[in-house]
């Protein structure tokens, strides 16, 4: 463990990073371009906040979004709430 | 102006979130969900404060934090008084200008425990947006019954049995109670409608002086629903009813979100299995009805019905 | 210096803590502690401090509200008393966890029940254990002088620990005594600026007060114990130096009376002491071969240097106010420990003058008489004073 304790216990900033809550997941959200319109909705809700937009084009316009599985626990809700069914739930295999 | 981690700037790298991910939260946790939202309306420039509860215990198990904002946990009842001390600290080294301070905890923490300290910071008029991060139980010990826990909900500590229906009491009504100490804000919002609590964040840190705002989060680990219906269910509650969404400004009430439909408690109700027994049970009707009226009591005295 | 001025006990702490240039100052008020911070609110009212006194509903959100301000990086001041002190439990704690150097004043009162206004010291011992450095005072010079002792002391970046300074209520905070005061230039001199070494700051935004587990929730307290040990030496060096800027010499932990070729040595801290001397006097003047050893630091407790002042008597007696009910006095058993397999005095547990009992000359001999008579160890505390005339039986 390369942690040191502070006199006080205080802890840098934003460092859950480190701990990839992936590995909780059962179901894998799997997301397609071809019905999504870049709503953004499922970057609103997910939980985690691992959903981001993906870089926008050359002509600035919005491309998709990218899952981080790394984060991802398999809630499901990008995929309830999706308005165009972009998502699929798929069992991870374990 | 995009902060880093706020949406639609493009791919975030998820150490440049100001709430980072790799909390602890439960799967489809709508509390965690919410406390993401409202840090990305608030910005950087922005201090928090956190009672004991979920939201604490899963966003800093040590050495980490999921927090990229300066943030704070003193005790289970006390953010509200920890952040009157941290607004006091800024004034009297004259670095106040420009600082969001949010005072924030669980219903149980709010309603029950630390209302006195909430109710002091209110009445001192410290200018700090206190938040209610309500999902109806004390979760984080596992499902027991606060005083924001709904009318004949099963809980760990109001369970229905043979005799029981859950908890008798009836939600004790926060906007109000803090409204009546005469703040310039007091107001709800719900998590399942992530934009309309964006703005309403951002609208509410403008306003000078004390501020109350309480957002209803779906807690699929103690309202038995599953994970992917969270944002659904809560969006139930506002749709019946049973969460109405209002604004009350200077003691006057504002911003209602109205419904062209408002639909019967059964269909928020039947989502979730702390309200099974009512539908198990004989005599369940008679419950759904009182839950029913206290839904409607809401239309009528919020004018809910567009 | 300010020579010898007349001032309520209560003005003397106020006008020390003032002159600490504090920047938030919260309490709630109690008797007796209430003069001290109508005195503070007075003059922040007068703006003769430059700081911020916020005035709220429960000792409990004093010192929450003083933990915030101090983890936000500024110098804290709070004062309370018995209720107000247990009130705050939980809080304490957290502050000493937290590793927040708040300064407190406690304005020593029995607890309820039965409810009592009156002195004893029975609110500040039964939180020895939070973590808090612990001082007693035996008058209005004392707890005057200590303050900017408490900040220096607490503040120092490898002790980081919350500082209370004891005072006996009404004994000390509604007498009227002379004493020095200090001036301004001097206590600039003495206590720095605080410069926290983290604090809650948008420019590096900290966590504090995160989750621990079993894996390192034992090593911060170690490192809260290890820092109480430590404040032994910054403690000594701050007396020393305190001595150097004000002329005015404090032994860190005891004050010795007459104890050189005492056979029994009396024991007691804060406002007592006086008394005590009265009463060793008149029993040196018949012959008893009598001192008195004043405790004044408590915590962190000084088991080395007591045993040393102590070792050459064959009895101790310890008068306190206060008592872990089921054993004895809590200082008597504190004591035993510096003599842990050492063949030092025997030590003999007294408990005088709760909630606001006077205890005379008269009882002090008398304690005195017993504890020479005892020659062997006694099970629990022997009580001064008590009146069994309106005490019933035992059922």
């Amino acid at each position: 463990m390369g942690m040191k304790l502070t006199e006080g216990a205080w802890v840098e900033p934003a460092t859950t990073i480190d701990t990839k809550t992936g590995a909780w997941r059962s179901f894998r959200p799997v997301w397609s371009p071809e019905k999504c319109i870049k709503c953004y909705l499922c970057i609103d809700l997910c939980p985690e906040g691992a959903i981001s937009a993906l870089p926008l084009d050359e002509d600035g316009k919005k491309t998709g979004i990218q899952v981080d599985y790394d984060y991802c626990k398999g809630c499901g809700i990008c995929d309830a709430e999706c308005p165009t069914q972009s998502y699929e739930m798929v069992p991870e295999e374990k | 102006m995009t902060q880093p981690g706020s949406l639609k700037e493009g791919f975030i790298e998820p150490g440049k979130r100001l709430f980072a991910p790799g909390h602890r939260g439960c799967a489809g946790c709508g509390e965690l969900l919410a406390a993401r939202l409202v840090l990305e309306a608030a910005g950087p420039n922005t201090i928090i404060t956190n009672n004991t509860g979920c939201l604490e215990v899963t966003t800093t198990p040590f050495p980490t934090s999921s927090w990229g904002v300066p943030w704070v946990h003193s005790l289970f009842e006390n953010a509200a008084a920890v952040a009157s001390g941290i607004e006091a600290a800024l004034i009297a080294t004259g670095k106040r200008e420009g600082i969001n301070i949010i005072a924030q905890g669980g219903d149980g923490s709010t309603f029950d425990i630390g209302i006195g300290l909430i109710s002091g910071m209110l009445e001192r008029g410290h200018d700090i947006l206190y938040i209610c991060y309500d999902n109806e139980a004390y979760m984080n010990t596992g499902i027991q019954r606060s005083g924001a826990t709904p009318t004949y909900a099963s809980t760990t500590t109001s369970p229905s049995g043979k005799i029981s229906w859950g908890n008798t009491r009836p939600k004790k009504p926060m906007p109000e109670i803090m409204a009546a100490h005469g703040i310039p804000y007091s107001g709800t919002a719900s998590v399942s409608y992530p934009r309309e609590l964006l703005r309403k964040v951002k609208k509410v840190l403008e306003i000078e002086g004390p501020k109350y705002l309480h957002i209803h989060v779906p807690c699929p680990t103690g309202w038995y629903c599953d994970t992917a219906e969270s944002i659904k269910v809560g969006k139930l509650a506002v749709e019946t009813a049973l969460f109405p969404i209002y604004d009350i400004e200077d003691g006057v009430v504002t911003n209602v979100k109205r419904l062209k439909e408002i639909k019967p408690v059964t269909e928020y109700l039947k989502t979730q299995r702390r309200f099974a027994h009512m539908f198990k049970k004989e005599g369940g009707d008679e419950i759904i009805s009182a839950i029913q009226a206290i839904a409607d009591k809401n239309v009528e005295r919020l004018g809910l019905k567009r | 210096m300010i020579e010898n001025t007349v001032v309520e006990g209560s003005y003397a702490v106020a006008e020390a803590v003032k002159l600490c240039r504090p920047k938030v100052i919260s309490a709630y008020p109690i008797t007796p502690q209430t003069h001290i911070v109508e005195d503070l609110s007075q003059m922040v009212a007068d703006g003769e401090i430059d700081c911020e006194y916020v005035v709220v509903e429960s000792e409990f959100a004093a010192a929450s509200v003083v933990m915030g301000a101090s983890t936000a990086g500024v110098r804290t001041y709070t004062a309370t008393t018995a209720q107000g002190l247990f009130l705050m439990y939980e809080v304490l704690y957290n502050i000493a966890g937290s590793r927040l150097p708040v300064n407190m004043t406690c304005a020593n009162r029995a607890p309820s029940a039965p409810i009592s206004i009156w002195n004893d010291q029975q609110d500040s011992v039964a939180v020895r254990d939070a973590g808090w450095i612990q001082i007693y005072c035996e008058d209005s010079q004392e707890i005057h002088d200590f303050q900017p002792i408490a900040h220096k002391v607490g503040e120092n970046p490898r002790i980081r620990l919350p500082v209370m300074t004891m005072m006996d209520g009404f004994i000390l905070t509604h007498t009227y005594e002379p004493i020095k005061r200090m001036e301004q230039e001097e206590v600039d001199e003495f206590l720095p600026p605080y410069d926290p070494v983290v604090k809650l700051d948008t420019a590096r935004p900290l966590t504090f007060g995160a989750f621990a587990m079993p894996d390192t929730y034992h090593e911060i307290r170690y490192m809260l114990s290890r820092a109480m040990m430590n404040s032994k030496g910054v403690l000594e060096d701050a007396f020393k130096e305190f001595g150097e800027v004000f002329g005015r010499e404090y032994h860190p932990y005891f004050e010795e009376y007459r104890t050189e070729d005492a056979d029994i040595i009396l024991m007691t801290m804060g406002s007592l002491a006086g008394t005590i001397k009265d009463a060793v006097d008149r029993l040196r003047d018949d012959g008893e071969k009598v001192g008195l050893l004043k405790l004044r630091t408590a915590r962190p407790w000084p088991t080395a240097e007591l045993r040393k002042a102590l070792d050459h008597a064959s009895v101790v007696a310890v008068i306190e106010k206060d008592i872990s009910l089921g054993h004895e006095g809590t200082i008597s058993s504190d004591l035993k420990t510096a003599f842990h397999r050492h063949d030092g005095p025997l030590i003999h547990s007294f408990v005088a003058g709760l909630g606001g009992r006077d205890i005379r000359v008269a009882d002090i001999k008398w304690a005195y008489e017993k504890a020479k008579s005892l020659r062997e160890p006694v099970d629990g505390s022997i009580w001064v004073g008590v009146n069994h005339d309106i005490i019933p039986e035992v059922v």
